[in-house]
């Protein structure tokens, strides 16, 4: 799917500059981008790395599993079928504690095994839901994008925080509303 | 509060290196392992990028993102979402780097302090690759019938949108 979006976007623009008249625009853009990429890494890079190193005392001093407990009774009303499996709860709430700290390399394995153990249940909706919760973000610190925003030079890179968690908590909130719905009329 | 933000990663950082001094982690060690992470996730994405970076500029100076956007201007408009992030509202859902690059197009080209830039900071922040997560979710789990999964994910994703514009609207419109 990936070659034939970046076969399309190739061929869409090499025609559209040709019909657009923009043809020296595009042809000088392609090596400015491989250069952009490189200047990127090397400048967000930094922010990246530092807040991973962050993340791991976070993981390390047991942040993570804190949250995860505290979260356990709220996630089993959303998950009533998993609520009678421990290890499934435990891999659901880690997973989701993972993802409000951003630690994605615990929130993916963790997710990984919930949903092995909701499909062992056959708790096909749960699972659908837990897909659901981890395709709509929800971040408490957004350090990709404000280590993005810092290289570029934002004045206060975490200014966007308040708007990053009202918008997940909305996205969040459509999804479970869409969720309670689509489940109903999935038949 | 506009202070408090500015002192977020200061006081994020000492907090957590109080608690890890209570627990008895070792900071400095942490640290350097997390980094050497951070730096294997910016190398794993570096080689995307590179490809993509070239394939997001070529489009935008084709001008079809332009042409794109007046089509898309009325439903964008009606919506209250800026016609600029198109492109990165397209590409998000599908994948993450793409989308990254896009949105650090247009960070670069707006400015971070900008509406613009701001709002699609606020999308990238707030939304996940959509399609990439439910492919790993019920790969892994070995169900085949994904179900109602896809369009409530994109359901949320549309509100993610709309409300990421509409709130930076608000604070910094």
């Amino acid at each position: 799917m990936f070659s034939f979006l970046l076969l399309s976007i190739f061929l869409l623009s090499t025609l559209f500059s040709l019909y657009f008249g923009t043809s020296s625009e595009t042809g000088s853009s392609l090596f400015e981008g491989a250069e952009k990429a490189l200047a990127f890494c090397l400048s967000a890079g930094g922010g990246i790395c530092l807040w991973s190193a962050v993340m791991e005392v976070m993981e390390r001093c047991g942040m993570a599993s804190a949250l995860s407990k505290a979260l356990r009774p709220l996630l089993g009303r959303l998950f009533p079928c998993a609520s009678g499996d421990s290890q499934t709860m435990a891999a659901l709430s880690q997973n989701v504690s993972a993802n409000l700290l951003g630690l994605g390399n615990a929130a993916t394995p963790a997710g990984i095994r919930a949903a092995r153990g909701l499909a062992g249940l056959g708790a096909e909706d749960e699972l659908c839901l837990l897909v659901v919760l981890n395709t709509a973000s929800i971040q408490l610190i957004p350090s990709t994008i404000a280590a993005v925003r810092a290289s570029q030079g934002a004045v206060s890179a975490f200014d966007i925080t308040p708007a990053v968690w009202i918008s997940s908590v909305l996205s969040v909130c459509a999804g479970l509303g869409a969720a309670a719905v689509l489940r109903h009329l999935w038949r | 509060m506009k202070s408090l933000l500015d002192l977020m990663a200061p006081v994020l950082i000492c907090c957590v290196c109080i608690v890890a001094a209570f627990r008895g982690v070792d900071i400095y060690e942490a640290m350097v392992c997390g980094a050497k992470k951070g730096l294997r996730v910016v190398l794993d994405i570096l080689p995307a990028l590179i490809v993509l970076f070239p394939a997001i500029s070529i489009l935008r100076a084709s001008g079809l993102p332009e042409l794109l956007c007046r089509l898309l201007s009325p439903v964008f408009g009606l919506l209250g979402i800026p016609e600029e992030t198109a492109l990165l509202l397209l590409l998000r859902p599908m994948s993450g780097s793409g989308a990254l690059a896009a949105a650090a197009e247009l960070i670069g080209q707006y400015g971070a302090d900008s509406l613009i830039g701001r709002t699609a900071a606020v999308m990238i922040g707030s939304s996940e690759t959509t399609f990439y997560v439910i492919a790993v979710y019920f790969a892994a789990a070995g169900v085949k019938n994904s179900r109602w999964a896809v369009p409530a994910a994109l359901c949320a994703d549309l509100a993610c949108f709309i409300s990421s514009a509409w709130v930076c609207q608000l604070l910094w419109g």
